[in-house]
């Protein structure tokens, strides 16, 4: 590996690391009753307000519609996903110490596929709690589920929800970005290699 | 004055009044509405915020009215010395000490004087001090909630108009007598005295009120034993005089009955100047004499949030002798009333309700005057200082029954005028009158936004007037009292607004609206909630009985009570019923009320506890609900409580969404 690829994939590794001081994902809300707007910022190990008690009160309204209340505390994947991204930065490092290739990729790959598992594990979430109601629940609209945009936005009863990366999010995407330059980068320079290898032994 | 210079010197100002009088009557008040400008000027549109606070104290509603200026839009009422069942305030288990006095649980006041803490003689926006005229109190109202959080009693005094004045930095609060009454022994000579011995046994106090820098909560620094004149209205000085308080009175004749007249025989009346800083050194030193004075202390407790009352026994009192060089009388015209002192604390003016000049003294010529000993005699060891030698200037035309002063830092004095209905601009340097405007009517008090401050803020002017007469839609004999706002910016004076205020508001304070509102409490923390009786989660909640005593934790949350089922109560218990309003959310208060209930109902913050007993009388099924639409479903927020005869042996069950 290209020593500019090695300190490239050192930077992917430590910014994959801010995942632990900023939230990953927030999702925003807008009523009539609430222009101070509501939200929940998720993090790699917890949920929490965006302004304070938000949690309380999103789950107090979510009642009427009988949506399962939010509890950070229940949610396995909070638990083992700060592990799961040392493990790819530790993982990271190691590659840059061995300026192996091969493992990069292999690196790169398992990268793509736990964040892709991450999203796909958080559309599940957003489905269940827009769609696993309580029968039971005081407002009944047929036809309506209840489950937030993963991206973008969605007009739900009263309430306008916005659901975009946050910084932390941001930070995945880029270190995931620079992993994939760098392979490019790497593919391209092998070509490169190769081909000027055959030219010199053509001239020789 | 002799009655023929009276005359003289009110010949203008009697035409002026009967100018008044025609304008008032025959002129159209449309002449002032209309006005494109000022409706523009008082236009806040919807969904903004006024520029000012302005407070308004109730008078005979015993509470405080908050207003936004320049809209004139009512956005709360304050409870400080009347029990309010809308909301539980003097019911509720957490409130109704606050309204004890030595007397009893005295549920009602008249507020009178409204004033602001200040610091290095500008408000601060931390407090306000209120008094109560008659039971003599005063009530300290927190800015971060809008609550009475204390209430303090004045003893040895009576009819305590004279207060609650706040010193440059938030010092002293002064309350003072303005009905003489006999004092206990060894002050006086015992309280069972004949009337008619006014003269020989009544006595007038001024007491100061220190407040802690830091928690705001009062404590009688010291009184001061003064003849038995009618202390009636006060300031503390400012800048250069901050030393000094400075107080009006009339009724130099002592007279104890028919005061109308008899009170009204003297040419001159006084004002009193007291040096505090002296007195208080005085009283550390020990001067003067600890009495036993009990009255009555009430706090909110700021760990439980709950009022707690205390006695107190003693008060340390001077007299005149215990303060040489720091008292003294300063001749005023006739039966003064208002008194205020300039930005800049070089100026005192008082309104003289029978006179027709507004006289103004120098604090620069009183301090010569004493320092020169220049004196005409004295009364109980009170020197009184000559009316010449402390005079800077007499306002003459300040119109007819001027009553109080304001400033707006731009050099200008304005007065009001009960008798002529008016308010007159001056110049503070020389008196020369620049501009009067008819006010509708009878104007009482009147503010400048920040006009008894170092550094007004000016621009709006309000006049209180104490007659409504015909100024908006009739309500009966009964009506709320007219305020008119003015805008003072320019060199004539602009009416710009009309509003009808409750109760008959005394005086009022204007604080910016950025000095509070960024500090205010949303809602409280239910994990800061130290009531003994809070309920922080329904998992909590329970019914607990203790003989004929039963206990109710119930919490309240959008929309549902726990427990909204409850059996096993019986004729003859006492039912406390404590409320926690568990929701942590800006403006979502819940109310609760149960058929048949002689106490009142509550409203319930969120965050918070309140607690009403409840003894009922008879067996039945009592309902019980929210009283605050908190939500879609508010009316389905409800609940039943079953009363059983005395001897039943219903047992003790509860709950929320089961059968018992």
């Amino acid at each position: 590996m290209k020593i500019r690829n090695k300190i490239l994939l050192g930077v992917a590794a430590i910014i994959l690391l801010g995942v632990f001081l900023f939230p990953l994902w927030q999702i925003r809300m807008q009523a009539p009753q609430y222009p101070e707007g509501l939200g929940v910022n998720i993090w790699i190990h917890n949920i929490t307000s965006v302004h304070p008690h938000n949690i309380d009160t999103i789950n107090d309204l979510n009642h009427y519609i009988g949506m399962k209340p939010i509890e950070p505390d229940a949610v396995p994947e909070l638990k083992i996903m700060p592990y799961i991204v040392v493990f790819i930065s530790v993982v990271a490092l190691i590659v840059l110490w061995l300026s192996n290739r091969t493992l990069f990729i292999g690196w790169l790959i398992m990268f793509a596929a736990l964040a892709s598992a991450a999203m796909i594990d958080f559309y599940l979430w957003l489905y269940d709690f827009g769609h696993n109601l309580d029968p039971d629940a005081a407002i009944k609209v047929p036809g309506m589920s209840y489950q937030p945009p993963i991206l973008g936005s969605r007009q739900l009863l009263n309430i306008h929800v916005n659901s975009m990366p946050g910084l932390g999010g941001y930070l995945i995407i880029l270190s995931l970005l620079i992993g994939v330059y760098i392979l490019i980068d790497e593919l391209r320079t092998k070509k490169t290699t190769t081909k000027k290898a055959t030219l010199h032994r053509e001239r020789s | 004055m002799s009655p023929l210079n009276y005359l003289k010197n009110s010949g203008v100002s009697i035409i002026i009044l009967a100018i008044t009088l025609i304008m008032s009557g025959c002129s159209s008040p449309k002449s002032e509405i209309g006005n494109e400008d000022a409706a523009s000027e008082i236009y806040v549109p919807p969904g903004k915020h006024d520029e000012f606070y302005s407070f308004m104290s109730g008078g005979w509603t015993g509470n405080i009215s908050v207003y936004g200026i320049p809209s004139g839009r009512h956005l709360y009422t304050i409870p400080v010395f009347s029990q309010t069942p809308t909301n539980g305030y003097g019911y509720t288990e957490e409130t109704k000490a606050l309204l004890n006095t030595s007397f009893g649980f005295v549920p009602w006041g008249d507020t009178h004087h409204i004033q602001p803490s200040k610091t290095n003689g500008d408000y601060d926006g931390r407090w306000i001090f209120i008094n109560d005229r008659n039971t003599p109190r005063i009530a300290r109202i927190d800015l971060k909630t809008f609550r009475t959080d204390e209430i303090i009693e004045i003893p040895n005094t009576a009819g305590q108009h004279s207060s609650a004045f706040v010193s440059s930095n938030t010092e002293y609060v002064s309350a003072n007598t303005e009905y003489s009454i006999p004092l206990p022994k060894p002050l006086g000579s015992g309280v069972d005295v004949p009337i008619a011995s006014y003269k020989k046994n009544f006595h007038g106090t001024i007491s100061l009120i220190k407040v802690d820098q830091k928690t705001g909560q009062m404590d009688i620094g010291f009184q001061i034993q003064v003849p038995p004149f009618d202390y009636d209205l006060g300031r503390f000085g400012l800048g250069v005089s901050k030393d000094w308080v400075f107080y009006t009175m009339y009724n130099t004749e002592q007279a104890h009955t028919l005061l109308e007249v008899n009170a009204s025989q003297n040419d001159k009346d006084f004002v009193l100047a007291v040096n505090w800083k002296k007195a208080e050194q005085a009283a550390a030193d020990g001067k003067g004499q600890l009495i036993s004075s009990p009255y009555i202390h009430n706090l909110r407790n700021p760990e439980t949030g709950i009022a707690e009352t205390e006695t107190k026994e003693q008060v340390r009192v001077l007299k005149p002798s215990d303060l040489q060089g720091a008292i003294y009388y300063m001749p005023a015209p006739k039966s003064p009333h208002g008194i205020n002192v300039s930005p800049d604390g070089e100026y005192i003016s008082e309104g003289g309700k029978l006179s027709t000049v507004v006289p103004v003294q120098s604090f620069t010529k009183m301090t010569n005057a004493i320092q020169n000993n220049d004196t005409t005699g004295s009364i109980q060891g009170i020197p009184i200082l000559k009316y010449e030698s402390v005079l800077a200037y007499e306002v003459k035309d300040a119109g007819l029954g001027p009553l109080h002063v304001e400033y707006d830092g731009e050099g200008h004095g304005y007065n009001s005028d009960f008798i002529s209905s008016e308010i007159v601009k001056w110049d503070l340097k020389t008196g020369k009158v620049l501009d009067r405007h008819p006010a509708y009517y009878s104007t009482g008090h009147l503010t400048v936004a920040g006009g008894d401050t170092r550094n007004p803020y000016g621009k709006y002017l309000i006049a209180l007037n104490k007659i409504t007469k015909d100024r908006y839609l009739p309500t009966g004999p009964e009506m709320f009292a007219g305020e008119q706002l003015f805008d003072i910016s320019g060199d004539k004076m602009k009416l710009i607004l009309d509003f009808p205020v409750e109760g008959e508001p005394h005086n009022a304070a204007e604080i910016p609206a950025s000095l509070i509102d960024s500090g205010q409490v949303q809602y409280f923390k239910l994990s800061e909630n130290r009531n003994p009786y809070v309920t922080r989660t329904e998992h909590d909640t329970k019914v607990v009985r203790d003989g004929k005593r039963v206990d109710v934790y119930m919490t309240a949350i959008r929309s549902h009570f726990t427990p909204d089922n409850i059996e096993g109560i019986k004729v003859g218990d006492t039912v406390y019923l404590h409320v926690t309003n568990i929701e942590q959310e800006w403006d979502i208060p819940h109310g609760f009320a149960l058929k048949g209930m002689l106490n009142s109902g509550m409203l319930i913050m969120p965050g918070e506890t309140r607690t009403n007993v409840w003894k009922p009388q008879s067996p039945g099924i009592y309902p019980f609900y929210c009283t605050d639409f908190c939500s879609a479903l508010h009316q389905e927020m409800q609940g039943y409580i079953r009363v059983s005869p005395a001897d039943s042996d219903v047992k003790l069950t509860y709950g929320t969404n089961k059968d018992l």
